[in-house]
């Protein structure tokens, strides 16, 4: 084995990539004997073949584990005879950026992608080891079929173990802009385990359709193998979010953004298929729907993957140039095809088990909000396919603004916080007028609360007030609904401790879950509201010692310093930021020169406040006559949006944990209060 | 043997007939919306000789404008933060009026990508000014005149301050 790239004879340099290859090709092997062999046991029904399955599907993670140990080991080592490493790799970057190089490039996150695949694989075969069995040979075998694709992309098109003939002495090192922050460590992962993930429910969901059955014991596993991607891929969004925020220097954060949108697709159906199988659950109802909409989430994270790796937003006409984007677009049209003939076929044997009367109830609720998640889904999907299309018919190039996005979702956005509030507050099946009554009209005096708080700090935007309005309608209701089981628990003579901790803990985990996560949600969007329709900016051409205002902070020009790095000079304008005459902090906003780039990177300094945040961008900046342009914005509330999609992953993991039940005579509780009832 | 269908069933059915109609003008709705709204909202990304080609289409629109900046033309206002400069192809000239602070990498003959419209007065009135920040690190040949093949490539992968 290759201990140290200079010490090591010149005969073992290409070892690391053959091994790496080798590895690859057994993964591609594997995966592809393992569908087939799952595929049969599952027709066949033969539980020996569904061991085996399982034995492969461990062996396909254990091989893409072993070659993404084999790439890391050469970036560490600097093996630039390794095709990847020479294209990333660089011996003047930290080693933290060498580390997370294995995603800062297409081929290398095409290997991450197959090693999270692998992990996911492994762990759901593990996790339903014992259950399940007539479906779980279809279900592994379907992820295998997914796991032959990506071997055959990391074997083939995008292979990052090519050999170099000619290693160079020191390569590139990975794009700038994303050695810039460090959360561009943690958002690719998150992406990948959010993006990754959807393919185990894809699973599941194609073994229901398989075996032309969806039981409701079946809907737990499908449920939560949703969920845990769900988590990932809110928290990546959000983080891909406050990368752009931290590092592009225009002081926002979403700009609808075709590698946004990919990121954003997957979600809105997700989140419509977490809420689907819960009325699925309830009443019996949705199955197919709920199946689609899971169908729909993989096929979403497939068509992100071929819209953000293949360049077809650089060129429609390019794309075709390397054979990522073509082999992506085959697959997708394959499982797109495979999915819509198997439902077409099968649908009707997902009977409904029970049905929804009266459209004033929890279920209904269900409906209107899956209903606009796929408006929304189908605003973004085509305002982000349009271009593509026009450009491959009519050769005209042109993208489809911002304002179109936002008119859109705006409204949508509304409408689904309202119905966040309402929907928790309608009792499952038909309310008659009094309990309607009861239920929904307290929570007004949230809504007047907010929007009046809102009114006051200076709000006026209409969207903006009637979002803060159902915002404060739907914190009301929420909160109401969290404590709702304590106090039923307490009515009976429990403390207040014990009430709450077997309510939201022990009993109620996954109805207290769901509720954390709606109460990040209501942060978010009102938060998404306010800083979006509130902010204040001005830009300034300012001499050292010179001041500029903003929104009664006032920004002084102390001078520049040249900075040297390890791998840049930066160019830092200090400042100090005084309110109310009281210097608050230093501010240093800066211009990044990599060395291997021609241009510099600007990267903003934020001061951030509970209310909301001063944000300092350098336009330009000139050491020698200490002369800086720059970009002042300050927007409230935007610092909540971050914290808030974490509570909500919060309020998913605590959704997740598995609740131990405790069982009498009959599998299923028959208590039937608010606790066993789940949460919209 | 019985055709006729039993009273729940026929029910059931009218139901079903009524959701699918009600889908299907709720989608036609939407279509129509979706589309009057990307019709209103598009952004064209043109060439100087495109702007001129497209005559008067092009005041009012939004438009990306790819270009190099024509060397000698800058025109820094005094006092306020603000530039003008000429964009130009391989055949056209566009005078652009900026009302922002230029990007650290703004100067002459380098490829610009302006954000804005075209004005009745004849200027190019820009609200986003942008440099093309590729990751390559080969510098760009002095004078080198841009095809339209490479400006294209240059207004889509130019990224900057939005807004």
């Amino acid at each position: 084995m290759q201990l140290g790239n200079l010490a090591t004879p010149a005969t073992w340099q290409p070892m690391t990539a053959s091994l790496g290859r080798i590895l690859i090709l057994a993964s591609l092997l594997v995966s592809t004997v393992g569908a087939i062999l799952a595929y049969a046991a599952g027709a066949k029904k033969s539980l020996d073949g569904l061991k085996w399955a399982r034995r492969f599907a461990f062996a396909f993670a254990g091989c893409m584990a072993l070659a993404t140990f084999v790439m890391e080991y050469a970036l560490l080592t600097h093996d630039f005879t390794v095709s990847y490493v020479a294209q990333v790799g660089s011996r003047s970057v930290p080693t933290w950026v060498t580390i997370v190089s294995l995603w800062s490039s297409l081929e290398g996150s095409i290997l991450f992608w197959g090693f999270v695949l692998g992990i996911y694989i492994a762990g759901a075969t593990w996790l339903t080891r014992n259950e399940h069995v007539e479906y779980m040979a279809y279900a592994i075998g379907t992820w295998l079929v997914c796991g032959t694709f990506f071997g055959f992309l990391i074997a083939g098109p995008a292979s990052p173990f090519g050999t170099v003939a000619q290693p160079p002495a020191d390569g590139p090192g990975p794009n700038p802009l994303l050695q810039n922050h460090l959360l561009m460590i943690i958002h690719p992962p998150f992406l990948y385990l959010g993006y990754v993930g959807m393919t185990i429910p894809f699973g599941f969901a194609t073994a229901a359709l398989l075996r032309g059955r969806l039981g409701l014991t079946f809907l737990k596993p499908l449920r939560n193998a949703l969920l845990l991607p769900w988590i990932f891929l809110t928290i990546a969004i959000m983080l891909g979010g406050w990368w752009a925020y931290e590092v592009l220097g225009w002081g926002g954060y979403w700009a609808w953004d075709p590698v946004e949108n990919a990121s954003l697709l997957p979600w809105l159906t997700a989140t419509a298929a977490l809420h689907s199988a819960i009325v699925m659950e309830r009443r019996g109802v949705l199955k197919g729907w709920t199946v689609t909409l899971v169908q729909a989430s993989f096929l979403l994270t497939i068509l992100g993957t071929f819209m953000t790796r293949s360049g077809v937003f650089n060129s429609v006409h390019s794309f075709t140039q390397s054979s990522i984007g073509p082999t992506i677009l085959v697959f997708l049209a394959f499982i797109l095809v495979a999915s819509i003939v198997l439902l077409a076929m099968r649908i009707d044997s997902l009977e409904a088990e029970g049905r929804i009367d009266g459209a004033l109830s929890r279920e209904a609720m269900f409906l209107f909000n899956n209903l606009i998640f796929v408006l929304i889904t189908f605003t973004v999907l085509i305002g982000t396919c349009f271009p593509l299309i026009v450009e491959a018919i009519k050769g005209k190039q042109m993208s489809v603004g911002r304002p179109y996005f936002d008119s859109m979702v705006v409204p949508a956005g509304a409408a689904l916080i309202f119905l966040l509030g309402i929907g928790p507050a309608l009792p499952w099946g038909r309310a008659n007028k009094q309990q309607a009554i009861r239920s929904l009209v307290p929570p007004l005096i949230g809504a007047v609360i907010v929007a009046a708080i809102g009114f006051a700090v200076g709000a006026r935007n209409g969207w903006t007030l009637a979002t803060l309005a159902f915002g404060g309608y739907a914190a009301w209701v929420t909160l109401a609904e969290m404590w709702r089981p304590v106090a039923q628990r307490m009515k009976n003579g429990e403390s207040i401790l014990n009430a709450t901790s077997q309510a939201q803990w022990k009993r109620g985990r996954r109805r207290f879950g769901s509720y954390v996560i709606h109460a990040g949600a209501v942060i978010v969007i009102i938060s998404i509201a306010v800083s979006s329709t509130m902010r204040t900016s001005h830009e300034a051409t300012l001499h050292k010692g010179e001041t500029a205002t903003i929104k009664g902070y006032t920004l002084r020009f102390l001078g520049t310093d040249v900075r040297n790095e390890v791998n840049r000079v930066a160019t830092v304008a200090r400042f100090t930021l005084i309110k109310d005459g009281r210097e608050i902090t230093t501010l240093e906003p800066r211009m990044n020169q990599y060395t291997m780039m021609r241009e510099p990177i600007g990267t903003p300094a934020v001061h951030t406040t509970l209310g909301g945040d001063v944000y300092v961008s350098i336009m330009n900046i000139d050491a020698s006559s200490e002369t800086v342009g720059v970009l002042m914005i300050y927007t409230p509330m935007v610092g909540w949006i971050w914290y808030a999609v974490l509570l909500m992953g919060l309020g998913g993991v605590i959704a997740l944990i598995p609740v131990r039940r405790v069982y009498a005579v009959s599998p299923e509780p028959i208590v039937v209060d608010a606790e066993s009832a789940t949460a919209s | 043997m019985t055709i006729e269908m039993s009273e729940t069933a026929r029910v059931r059915k009218q139901t079903r007939l009524f959701m699918v109609g009600a889908i299907l003008v709720a989608a036609i709705a939407f279509v129509v919306i979706a589309a009057g709204g990307i019709n209103k909202n598009l952004v064209y990304y043109w060439t100087p000789t495109d702007l001129y080609a497209n005559g008067d289409k092009a005041v009012g629109a939004t438009i990306r404008l790819g270009g190099m900046v024509a060397p000698g033309s800058i025109q820094n206002k005094v006092g306020v933060s603000g530039v003008e400069f000429d964009v130009k192809d391989a055949g056209r000239i566009v005078h652009v009026k900026s009302s922002g602070v230029p990007p650290q990498m703004f100067r002459e003959n380098i490829g610009v990508v302006v954000e804005g419209t075209m004005t009745k007065q004849g200027y190019f009135q820009c609200h986003r000014l942008m440099v093309s920040h590729n990751n390559e690190y080969r510098a760009p040949k002095a004078g080198h005149k841009m095809s339209k093949e490479e400006l294209e490539k240059l207004m889509k992968t130019t990224e900057g301050l939005k807004d």
